[in-house]
């Protein structure tokens, strides 16, 4: 990407084996949010803290939640009140079965936080697999590939994620493995379609045809040679959809087909009884669930358009910095006049502008936006 | 007289074997049209990249191909390497015929031959450092049994190709280079597990002017250290004499002129050798002679010219050349740039059908309407101002015949590769049997 074309800072660096690879990874993952300033930067930091203190929340569930998210009765067995208004035992109150709201926010960040990990894991490995497949061997591998994934990107994404998560949960149960298999379903063709694209246009790069040139096996080019290439403009992607895939889960459990109540916390499930409730004027019911929602697909989304503005170099407009340039005299400047084109230096191309660069352009940020559709 | 192509062994070369022999190789893209046109036309057009060509490779030798672009030189390259699959011909490495050869079995060749590519900043992984991307080949061919091995290999390549320090350079990434630098680094890749023949395609073509020197002094040195065989692509001949034993000229998927470099240079026999000699800059700057290339343009490989490819832009063409229609209407619109205007307005409608012309044929057959005879005189008129221009030597006869006007041409021979001293070369100037007055 566009980023790489600024030389690597720290002429003095001693790279020492091994962990310089470390150190690349880091500043990798560092770039954007040097790199970026204005509106980009404020939407990557702010989604970034949102998002960081939404996984805190997860990993720190059980020190979190003051109950358990199944829990209708405190520790002496006295059970909890139907709808108790938020106080001191509950700060956020409690639902109509007498959970407490508070926990059940908690351990529900826990559950979206899994299920959308699993469903991210499960569909880049087969959106990046089958579009590195369908674009180096093409053919009629690449014709079925694309068939199957255009038929599943036409399907609404809700309903899709309904039909598989129906299916499976027949055989898997309702719980959160059923649900990122649903949600996997329909994010996998995003992954193929944006994968598949640039690999067709890297393995036309040169540096490809070296490989072929050293006697390396298909394979081999494909994940040593493509796969580091292509897969540069996914992270974007997977974060709008990881957005995407928490409204997806949430619509889910309010249709009644994601987790089942008893496996785990749920904010859709949630939602979904809450809605009773609005009309007796029980308002924290609703209000808590929907606003870890919220500000979870809100975290999500600005870190990826953030990430987008800064690394799609397609939409990018790059902060000038003004050079100054020391003045030249005039008899220097008629001596310059004087240099003939061709003895002119600089036919070198400038570092880098390879094949990085235009790999990443090739998905364009329309490939990212079904988001409407959930 | 089509004389069948000899092989390029001299006597005193015969005994040894040839590194590699081509023989008869033939490299054609098809070019796929529109689905419409596949539909009508049946097939679409053929792109002959090489189209018959006999070289045999010696050991040690540095071979040059030169050429525009366009005239085939990077697919004859990759050919040699089985990178891309010839359409016919053999290309003999050793016991083994690369031509035929399944990929899977070629891999393991790939070992000895290898190549060095045009454009560094495009031939190196972006996202893999040195110390991989050069080691790579080495654990491709399993000829080293660990990680460090492999490493300590590519430090010693490192200061071969003169990337020193080694340890400054092996956890680079390709960003982190300079051109000259990323081509060191595509050659020390390509030496790495000790190849026989190097085909290097025009390899200082995309560097700054103060490293190129440097790169060629540098492959020079590895050919001698290493025993390599360089197949050198360019089309420079500034850079091919300075570099070359031998030099190939190309021109549209042939080989035209080869020879020992001295003599291609001293005495050039085929016309498009002798004017790409006169089109470079400071080979001798005493000569006064014009700096031109010859006439038009490189014409498009889809369609060929008939007989000798180069006669549409051959100063010295004649009548066996491979006259054809297509030269009458290029003779036209030569005549109009002089004429100006008025005569294109004047002229244009009456020989306007000749566009629609089939390319190859020795005949054509103007229907002029009730203005034959007009055309006629035009005809005539033109070749009296220009009577000078090769492509009169071509026209056999021009009659009319009820309401049209024929132009005949003399039949076309395709020049193959003769002896004169020791240079092949593909003309018919220097063929006793057809050029007695030249
Ligand atoms: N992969 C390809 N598909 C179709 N045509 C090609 C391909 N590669 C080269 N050609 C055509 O073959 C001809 C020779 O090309 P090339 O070998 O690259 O010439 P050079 O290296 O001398 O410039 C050109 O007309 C080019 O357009
Ligand atoms: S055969 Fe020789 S003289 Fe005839 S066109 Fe070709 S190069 Fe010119
Ligand atoms: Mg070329």
């Amino acid at each position: 990407m566009a980023t790489v074309t600024q030389p690597m800072p720290g002429p003095g660096r001693t790279p020492v084996k091994g962990s310089t690879r470390v150190v690349r990874l880091l500043r990798g993952i560092a770039r954007p949010y040097r790199n970026s300033h204005g509106v980009g930067r404020f939407m990557l930091v702010t989604g970034t803290v949102l998002v960081v203190l939404m996984l805190l929340t997860a990993v720190f569930a059980p020190l979190i939640a003051t109950f358990g998210f199944s829990q209708v009765a405190g520790a002496d067995g006295q059970r909890f009140m139907n709808h108790a208004e938020p106080g001191a035992e509950h700060i956020f109150g409690t639902t109509t079965q007498g959970f407490d709201v508070f926990s059940r926010v908690v351990w529900g960040a826990r559950t979206a936080v899994t299920v959308v990990l699993l469903a991210l894991a499960f569909s880049l490995f087969l959106g990046v697999l089958l579009g590195l497949i369908a674009g180096f061997v093409g053919r009629w591998v690449d014709r079925v590939l694309v068939m199957v994934m255009d038929a599943l990107f036409a399907l609404p994404a809700l309903l899709l994620a309904i039909v598989v998560a129906f299916l499976l949960s027949e055989y898997v149960g309702g719980g959160a493995s059923t649900a990122a298999l649903a949600i996997t379903a329909v994010y996998v063709p995003q992954y193929f379609r944006v994968v598949r694209a640039a690999t067709v246009s890297a393995k036309e790069q040169t540096y490809v045809e070296a490989a072929r040139a050293m006697g390396a096996r298909p394979a081999t080019i494909m994940f040593r040679y493509l796969l580091t290439n292509v897969i540069q403009s996914v992270p974007v992607i997977a974060t709008l959809n990881a957005a995407d895939a928490i409204l997806t889960l949430a619509g889910l459990g309010f249709l009644g087909y994601g987790i089942q109540p008893t496996e785990a916390a749920e904010w859709g499930y949630d939602l979904q009884r809450a809605v009773s409730d609005t009309g007796a004027g029980i308002w924290w019911t609703g209000l808590y669930p929907g606003l870890a929602i919220v500000l979870l697909v809100m975290g999500l989304t600005l870190m990826g358009e953030g990430l987008n503005e800064t690394m799609n170099p397609a939409i990018r407009v790059r902060r000038l910095i003004p050079i100054s340039m020391p003045e030249l005299t005039a008899a220097q400047r008629t001596k310059a006049a004087q240099v003939p084109e061709r003895d002119r230096p600089g036919q070198d191309r400038p570092v880098d502008t390879g094949g990085e660069d235009r790999n990443s352009r090739e998905p364009g940020s329309g490939e990212t936006g079904k988001g409407g559709a959930a | 007289m089509p004389t069948k192509p000899e092989l390029m062994t001299t006597p005193e070369q015969s005994a040894e074997r040839p590194l590699m022999e081509i023989r008869d190789l033939k490299v054609h893209y098809e070019l796929r049209g529109s689905a419409l046109a596949r539909l009508v036309g049946g097939e679409g057009e053929t792109v002959k990249a090489v189209d018959g060509v006999n070289v045999a490779l010696r050991k040690g030798e540095v071979l040059g191909l030169v050429g525009e672009s366009g005239s085939g030189k990077t697919t004859l390259g990759r050919a040699l390497l089985g990178l891309v699959r010839p359409t016919s011909g053999h290309i003999t490495y050793g016991d083994l015929d690369l031509a035929r050869m399944p990929q899977r079995q070629l891999r393991s060749v790939r070992r000895r031959l290898q190549m060095v590519f045009q454009d560094p900043h495009a031939a190196l992984n972006p996202s893999m450092d040195l110390a991989t991307a050069i080691g790579h080949p080495l654990r491709i061919h399993k000829l080293v049994k660990s990680k460090a091995e492999a490493r300590e290999r590519v430090r010693e390549t490192l200061e071969r190709v003169g990337l020193t320090p080694a340890d400054q350079f092996l956890d680079k990434l390709p960003a982190e280079l300079s051109g000259g630098q990323k081509q060191r680094a595509v050659i020390a890749r390509a030496i790495i597990c000790g190849p026989e023949l190097l085909v290097a395609d025009e390899p200082i073509s995309m560097l700054d002017m103060s490293v190129r020197a440097k790169i060629l002094e540098l492959m020079l040195e590895l050919g001698r250290d290493l025993d390599l065989t360089y197949v050198y692509i360019t089309h420079d001949l500034a850079t091919a004499k300075f570099f070359c034993d031998r030099v190939a000229i190309m021109y549209l998927g042939r080989v035209v002129e080869i020879g020992p470099t001295e003599e291609i240079f001293a005495d050039p026999k085929h016309p498009y050798t002798k004017a790409l000699l006169r089109a470079v800059p400071d080979l001798d700057p005493e000569r006064k002679v014009p700096r031109d290339l010859p006439r038009g343009e490189i014409p498009d490989a889809a369609a060929p010219p008939h007989g000798c490819s180069f006669h549409p832009r051959c100063p010295f063409a004649f009548e066996p050349c491979g006259w054809e229609a297509r030269d009458l209407r290029a003779m036209f619109e030569r005549r109009w740039i002089r004429l100006g205007e008025d005569a294109l307005a004047r002229e244009e409608p009456l020989v306007g059908e000749l566009t629609e012309v089939d390319a190859h044929e020795e005949m054509v057959r103007v229907r002029a309407g009730g203005r034959a005879a007009e055309l006629t005189a035009l005809l005539e008129e033109a070749r009296a101002d220009e009577p000078d221009d090769p492509l009169w030597k071509g026209v056999e006869r021009i009659e009319s015949d009820g309401g049209a006007v024929v132009v005949r041409f003399r039949p076309g021979i395709d020049p193959g590769l003769l002896r004169v001293n020791a240079v092949d070369v593909a003309c018919h100037l220097h063929d006793p049997n057809l050029s007695h007055d030249h």
